[in-house]
């Protein structure tokens, strides 16, 4: 374990308003989650996970074919699509446009893929403005921090942090009421909203056979940044796909129900190209900008390709519980909570932080709730794999490796083990109510005072199973 | 380039061949339901309601009008150029402003309007959501810039859900750049996860159902 996962970890643990406010927003929204897609509500619920996986792996499975396709009618609709390799080069095409549109202001809609290429830092540093305007962005963009849930993105402030943030950076008297807090956002961002030369969003879908691209929101911000500013670039990860508009009965059933308990969220926008000639207003230019950014590696694993089937709704963090303990900033990178955990190692490489797949129980809730269906533990078995494929670095990693090999040699010998076990069992410490609270101090280092220090041992049964089962089938 | 990079790094990825078609697409799951008109609109109004939305089902043309009338109490409005809207009336209301086709005065106007007055193409019943489809009777904004939105529909747009919308209109960008689906007002939980209206887009919305 790298030393700042392991710092980031014990902050947030230590941290008891932290702990609480984690907590309290991921119960909430798993709860909601649950109730939102009970048989009540949702009796179609688990064909609606079957349809979206198979419809999403199709695609995943063809993607040049639906890419092709997509193009194809951005291009039919008057629109552009800009393939991009990685951050620097969807910087390099958003200067190159800014500079040839005179383009100064940027405001820009939620999007996870910019988090993951610094986008705003990339421009900034060339002296263009960019200003996100999803209200938990805007202040974590001011606070100069990453988001810390995929949906929630501030859902570690509270309204006194926002209040100091607002009061720092926007040079406004101490608010701390939240509506009047959110009034200031909606001030201060209208007047971007209408001085926007260029507007900025992700994508949750990209539909193939309409050349389109889906935002959902519950603001209004989204659809702000798309039809206020007279250029419209939307910059999505190329495996956003979906080959057509009507499988979005599908999808945004489980997209919205999933991330917030929404039916619907408050607004779906379906856009395709530039404002048509009859029409009296929206974007004059329209670009989507398609990023590869380690994806085509990731698709080349057959086993682990299902992470890219992933819509990004959060609700395996909600119902994670080492997300709901650690926090989303211990992640090492922008994707946090289970599904951070499989698609880190896959985009930076698994020895970018090697704990990262161990940081899992493998309780399989995170498979259980996710909407399309990605068998997550699964994938950090397989990753856990890969990081121990590497050879051993340093005398722990040998140790714990000799450690296992003995484990494995005995337990293939079933004498051997009962003659352990006994062994282990005979010399065993004693126990109060059927557990073991410490063990001789010869044996009190490394992972088993570090195992003890949280947990009480069981201790051993009287008469093993193998006794039993012997005395048992004695004629 | 970057493009064919990309789609030759794609299908080495998965084995495919350039221009191999797909095999057999599982096909889309579209259930419309047979529900009447009545429990479409008693649905549609039970969810606008408990997402904070306000409905009014009118008796005629000129009750829509005076609902309207009332919502805009004397102050700033800007209404789309829907057909129904003249037809009730709506257009002729004092303080309210129709006809416009250019997208800069539109734009100044919206942008101090106290009320967006527009129509839509559908509603969802089970979801209590309306249809915009951007045309030259619809602009985008007055639906978005505007604090308060009411929207006056005609009875007969009342769909069951998105299933029975998507296959009313399979190909949305056939028809216009934008199709926006509003559910409710616009609302945020960033902060502490409490509900807060009106961030960026209309805090209060009215439908009236004519």
């Amino acid at each position: 374990m790298s030393a700042a996962f392991d710092q980031k970890i014990h902050e947030t643990v230590s941290n008891p308003a932290l702990q609480l406010a984690i907590y309290t927003a991921t119960g909430r929204l798993a709860d909601k989650r649950k109730s939102a897609v009970a048989d009540d509500y949702l009796p179609e619920y688990q064909e609606l996970r079957d349809q979206a996986s198979d419809v999403k792996k199709h695609t995943i499975d063809n993607l040049d074919y639906y890419l092709e396709q997509f193009e194809r009618n951005v291009d039919a609709h008057g629109g552009k699509v800009v393939y991009c390799k990685d951050g620097s080069e969807v910087a390099d095409f958003i200067l190159g446009l800014a500079k040839e549109k005179k383009a100064q202001l940027i405001v820009k809609s939620k999007s996870m893929t910019t988090e993951e290429i610094d986008f705003n830092e990339r421009l900034e540093h060339h002296g263009l403005e960019s200003v996100e305007t999803d209200l938990g962005e805007y202040i974590i963009q001011l606070a100069h921090e990453r988001p810390y849930h995929i949906v929630a993105p501030a859902l570690h402030m509270t309204r006194y942090d926002v209040a100091r943030v607002f009061t720092e950076k926007l040079g406004v008297a101490n608010e701390i009421v939240i509506e009047k807090q959110a009034g200031i956002a909606r001030i201060r961002l209208r007047e971007k909203f209408l001085a926007a030369d260029i507007g900025v969003s992700g994508a949750n879908f990209l539909v193939a056979d309409s050349g389109a691209v889906v935002l959902v929101e519950n603001e209004g911000n989204a659809r702000l940044t798309t039809s206020a500013p007279r250029i419209h670039v939307a910059v999505a990860g190329i495996e956003k796909l979906i080959p057509r508009a009507q499988d979005l009965a599908t999808f945004l059933k489980l997209l919205g129900r999933s991330a917030t308990g929404q039916s619907l969220t408050v607004y779906t926008s379906f856009l395709s190209g530039p404002r048509r000639s009859t029409e009296i207003d929206g974007p004059d230019e329209f670009y989507v900008v398609l990023i590869d950014n380690g994806r085509t590696k990731l698709l080349a694993d057959r086993e682990k390709r299902e992470s890219l089937h992933c819509i990004r709704c959060g609700a395996c963090l909600n119902i994670c519980p080492v997300y709901r303990k650690i926090g989303g900033h211990s992640f090492p990178w922008v994707y946090s909570g289970p599904i951070g955990a499989i698609i880190t190692p896959q985009f930076m490489g698994a020895l970018h932080e090697p704990a990262l797949p161990f940081a899992s129980s493998l309780c399989g809730a995170c498979a259980e709730v996710c909407p399309v269906k990605i068998d997550i533990p699964k994938i950090l078995l397989s990753l856990r794999a890969e990081v121990k494929k590497t050879p051993p670095r340093g005398i722990p990693e040998r140790l714990e490796r000799l450690a296992y090999r003995i484990w494995a040699w005995v337990m293939r010998h079933p004498r051997i083990y009962e003659m352990v076990a006994m062994a282990a069992a005979s010399l065993a410490p004693d126990s109060k109510n059927g557990y073991i609270r410490a063990v001789p101090a010869f044996l009190n280092f490394g992972p088993i005072r570090g195992w003890l220090s949280q947990r009480d041992l069981p201790a051993p049964a009287p008469k093993s199973f193998r006794q039993i089962w012997r005395a048992r089938s004695k004629p | 380039m970057s493009r064919d990079n990309i789609l030759h790094k794609v299908r080495t990825a998965l084995g495919r061949s350039v221009g191999q078609p797909p095999p057999p697409l599982p096909p889309p799951r579209i259930v419309v339901p047979t529900i009447s008109i009545d429990a479409k609109i008693a649905s549609f109004c039970q969810r606008l309601d408990a997402l904070a939305g306000k409905t009014h089902v009118a008796s005629s043309a000129a009750d829509a009008c005076d609902y309207v009338r009332r919502i805009v109490d004397g102050r700033e409005a800007v209404a789309s150029n829907a057909l129904l809207l003249h037809e009730c009336g709506v257009t002729a209301l004092p303080s309210v402003r129709s006809g416009i086709t250019d997208r800069e005065e539109l734009r100044a106007l919206c942008a101090t309007a106290a009320v967006g007055i527009t129509s839509a193409d559908y509603c969802l019943a089970d979801t209590g959501t309306l249809v915009m489809i951007s045309s030259r009777e619809e602009a985008r904004l007055i639906s978005l810039l505007p604090p308060i939105h009411v929207a006056v529909v005609s009875r007969d747009r009342m769909l069951s859900g998105l299933d029975e919308l998507l296959s009313a209109v399979p190909l949305p960008a056939d028809q216009s750049s934008s199709m926006v689906l509003i559910t409710g007002p616009s609302r945020t939980a960033d902060i502490e996860q409490i509900l807060v209206r009106g961030v960026h887009g209309p805090g209060e919305i009215h439908v009236v159902i004519v």
